[in-house]
């Protein structure tokens, strides 16, 4: 290996999980003071490429080599102590300490007394190195998500990572930090850090990186490109391997009576914060109404409450000129409430049980499911396969437990049986995250048919693009409260109510 | 996944790779029962290495245990004796595991039974002479109410507190059975023994024995009435749970309690319900105990039936129909196995079963395969 400027170089990597190819025959490689983008959709085998890398998989062929000695790393420790460090999607924080105990968390150093003002500096010192804002004392559970994403970084820095991995970094953050998050990024290519920089998002790679590698199911269609030399479509074109249609066909439709009518809901969040502050909004027959806001600002809560899961302390939901605030969720089923939740495995579906089992959730007290004190296996079985008929739910058989199916599947499951109760409300609430492009379009076509016949909708996301091409019109909630309402589709102004500010004051300070 | 092939440096290689991965299919269905079949075979065999290396005869031990329990009607009708209890309790821990409740107090709701039936005939509920049918429906009845009371306790503590169940009704087996010498010692001791004066015999659920005057055959043998009280309890159990809606609703808070609420379900209700049946079952074995074996209220009436009981449930998968199944074999090692030696072997050999259905879990949820190394 003579390739001087190569930080990290792999070679036909194959890692394989049980039933797929997650990496076949993968090359990749790092120069030193890059961010070399690994693009790819979801399940293309970026994170597994990477997880390797970091110690945490072992592959069953290739090799790697880290400035060109060849390495076998058996933990995530060994690959750290090579200089290699991985912030993964999902923090791994201690939310009851502070920012500098999360750093020295596992270190050697200190060995028995924590001498916490003394390390406090240090991770200060290093944080203002690199442009990471973070307040050395904070506990975790204080900071936002953003922060606590530094935090990440700091950790890897502070153990001497040279090369560091991101890990869908941006999915959880805001317009603004997403741009603090890249002067980072930057600042540290400058001081010879290398970084690789996992995402599914074609702008963010065209914005931020170098090179960019492609993966599609598992094998590389591109090593290596500069970023400079492809387009946008390119680049989708080699994700998907097919032309990308960035639009689903949006018939017109005439939106009829109010369905959805919140006025001035309050609600407190699991910690007990107020985290709806005066919601008002409605959503008419045939409509998609979106609900942008960046992760974490009341949209779960208000889901929730809208679907009686929360308990709601002031305000009123009414769903055609019903009162139905704080009732119990049965009677919003039975009055045509459906929800579909963010959370398809801890909240959607029942794992370990049948499909059967799962899609008959909400009318299995319902006539011809149950009969009196019975449900009726017949009934349930026959019913379970009309809708994976219907749906193409991709499943051995309706007996087959739901946590063997795949991302899309189960979603189609959850669709299966919330637009078959024939809702006069929907909630649904990121309802294409994590799925491939050929998944994201079924459930696109299903949440247009519903609209076209005549069901009012409240999509609550966070990928604006799914908002804009869905959507009639769209809200922005930042912080539990709503910023403005904008049928137009005008990015710029969604962007700045995401962050807090309310369209009045856009408005008023007029179109620059 | 992990790969134990071995990594050898010599030119030899291990001819066999074991290959361990995840199931990503649903496991079929003979499996679970051939799991729990495996697990009292190796128990067995573990049991029998330590009486071998005991200097006994494992062979002999094992065939003297079969022939005491299962040899002949006699000693039949009493491994059925010891297995009635079991059932009920088995059945009792069945329901709650179903819902991840995890009720370790169905001993202290066996005693609370016990005190319930008795109740029936020491403060009197029922008069001296009143006849038995009714001594059967009301004594059941009070054991029921007093063991569903006993789960009720832990299961609104749960259901408004968020009380950890296994900590609480665990706590509560101690509580009852100090409430129950209470009335032994003090308020129903016979001229100061401590336990209470004999029951009536029309209070006595009816054995088989009873029918002897008119089928010989019948004499001399002790299965009592409560055995039908057990399988009754076991069908009607297997109804709920696997044809009814709460049985449904069960499952489904059992498997994921969030989605359960977002179907609608009432989970705080459920954890009260169930604690109470659960309960109810446990204290219809503590009356079946009392009414059909000993006959009189006093301490010790139970060598651990209520933890037996979770073993039980877990044998049989908590399936009420195998609890039956399970609480013979198990009636049958209580009962034989003192023929062996009073403690150790038997009470081992319960244990493992335990260990060993745990370990067996590994199976259900991975798929192993054993290939033959191939050369690259």
């Amino acid at each position: 290996m003579n390739t001087l400027d190569h930080v990290v170089q792999m070679r036909s990597i194959s890692k394989r999980f049980p039933g797929v190819i997650a990496n076949d025959q993968v090359d990749f490689d790092l120069r030193k003071g890059e961010v070399h983008a690994l693009l790819g959709e979801n399940g293309a085998g970026k994170s597994t490429l990477m997880n390797v890398l970091a110690g945490l998989y072992r592959a069953e062929s290739g090799s790697i080599f880290v400035q060109d000695k060849q390495v076998n790393f058996g933990s995530p420790r060994e690959a750290i102590d090579a200089g290699i460090g991985m912030v993964h999607q999902h923090f791994m924080l201690v939310p009851s300490q502070s920012v500098t105990e999360n750093i020295l968390l596992g270190l050697t150093e200190p060995r028995f007394r924590m001498r916490l003002p003394e390390f406090n500096k240090k991770v200060a010192v290093l944080a203002e190195q690199y442009g990471l804002h973070v307040d050395p004392e904070a506990k975790i559970w204080q900071l936002s998500v953003g922060e606590q994403q530094r935090v990440e970084i700091l950790k890897m820095l502070y153990r001497g990572a040279d090369v560091l991995i991101m890990d869908e970094p941006t999915a959880v953050l805001a317009p603004t930090e997403i741009s603090e998050l890249f002067n980072t990024l930057r600042s540290m290519t400058e001081q010879g850090k290398s970084i690789v920089f996992i995402s599914h998002k074609l702008q963010e790679v065209m914005e931020i990186s170098d090179r960019v590698t492609v993966l599609q199911k598992g094998k590389v269609t591109s090593s290596g490109i500069n970023t400079k030399d492809v387009s946008r479509a390119d680049l989708a074109h080699l994700m998907v391997g097919r032309e990308v249609i960035f639009r689903v066909e949006k018939k017109a439709v005439q939106a009829g009576e109010t369905v959805l009518d919140v006025k001035d809901l309050k609600a407190f969040n699991d910690k007990g914060i107020q985290s709806l502050d005066g919601v008002s909004l409605n959503v008419r027959e045939g409509e998609i109404v979106g609900l942008a806001g960046v992760a974490g600002n009341g949209q779960n809560e208000l889901a929730e409450a809208l679907a009686g899961l929360r308990e709601v302390t002031e305000g009123s939901i009414s769903v055609n000129e019903k009162d139905v605030t704080n009732k119990p969720v049965k009677l919003g089923i039975r009055h045509g409430i459906s929800l579909i939740p963010a959370d398809r495995t801890h909240v959607g579906t029942a794992p370990n049980l049948s499909v059967t089992d799962n899609v008959i959730m909400k009318n299995y007290d319902q006539s011809p499911i149950s009969k009196g004190w019975r449900v009726i296996s017949s009934e349930a079985d026959s019913y379970a396969s009309d809708l994976k008929e219907a749906y193409d739910i991709i499943v051995p058989s309706i007996d087959t437990s739901v946590r063997l199916l795949s991302g899309g599947n189960l979603q189609k499951v959850i669709l299966a049986r919330e637009i078959s109760s024939e809702p006069k409300f929907m909630i649904a609430v990121q309802p294409t995250r994590g799925l491939d492009v050929g998944a994201i379009e079924g459930v696109q076509k299903l949440l247009l048919s519903q609209r076209e016949s005549g069901a009012a909708i409240l999509l609550i996301s966070e990928e604006l693009e799914e908002l804009l091409t869905l959507s009639d019109r769209i809200y922005v909630i930042y912080e539990g409260e709503i910023m403005g309402e904008i049928s137009d589709g005008d990015i710029n102004k969604i962007g700045e109510m995401m962050t807090g500010t309310p369209l009045e004051l856009i408005e008023a300070e007029g179109v620059k | 996944m992990a790969d134990f092939s071995s990594k050898s440096t010599s030119g030899w290689k291990f001819p066999f790779r074991i290959k361990i991965e995840n199931r990503v299919d649903n496991p079929p269905r003979w499996l679970s029962p051939v799991l729990s079949l495996a697990a009292v075979v190796v128990a067995l065999l573990i049991g029998a290495l330590v009486i071998w290396l005991g200097g006994g005869k494992p062979w002999a031990a094992y065939t003297h245990i079969a022939k005491y329990s299962l040899g002949s009607v006699g000693v039949l009708s009493d491994t059925m004796v010891k297995a009635i209890p079991l059932m009920l309790v088995g059945l009792a821990c069945s329901i709650a595991f179903r819902m991840k409740l995890w009720n370790i107090g169905a001993e202290g709701q066996f005693y609370l039974g016990a005190f319930g039936a008795s109740l029936v005939v020491l403060l009197p509920i029922l008069p001296m002479e009143a006849p038995k049918w009714q001594f059967i429906l009301v004594t059941a009845l009070f054991g029921m109410i007093l063991g569903a009371a006993w789960g009720f306790i832990p299961g609104f503590l749960k259901a408004r507190y968020n009380v950890n169940e296994i900590i609480s009704t665990l706590m509560m087996n101690y509580i009852a059975i100090e409430w129950n010498n209470y009335f032994i010692y003090g308020v129903w001791s016979e001229s100061g023994f401590q336990m209470s004066r004999m029951f009536q015999r029309n209070a006595w659920l009816p054995r088989l024995s009873d029918l002897a005057k008119r089928w010989p055959f019948f004499g001399g043998l002790t299965t009592h009435f409560g055995l039908v009280l057990a399988i009754v309890a076991a069908i009607i159990l297997w109804l709920v749970l696997s044809k009814s809606k709460w049985g449904y609703e069960i499952r489904l808070i059992g498997d994921n309690p969030r989605a359960a609420e977002y179907a609608g379900i009432s989970i705080k209700k459920n954890i009260v319900l169930v604690m109470m049946v659960s309960g109810a079952l446990a204290g219809l074995a503590g009356m079946s105990e009392i009414m059909g074996v000993v006959h009189r209220f006093q301490g010790a009436i139970s060598p651990g039936y209520g933890y037996t009981g979770i073993i039980i449930a877990w044998l049989a998968k908590l399936n009420p129909l195998a609890v039956i199944l399970a609480s013979i074999l198990f009636g049958a090692l209580i009962l034989a196995g003192r023929e062996v030696q009073p403690a150790g072997i038997p009470t081992l050999i319960q244990g493992v079963i335990m260990v060993a259905l745990i370990a067996s879990d590994f199976f259900y949820r991975n798929r192993v395969s054993i290939t033959r190394q191939v050369e690259d």
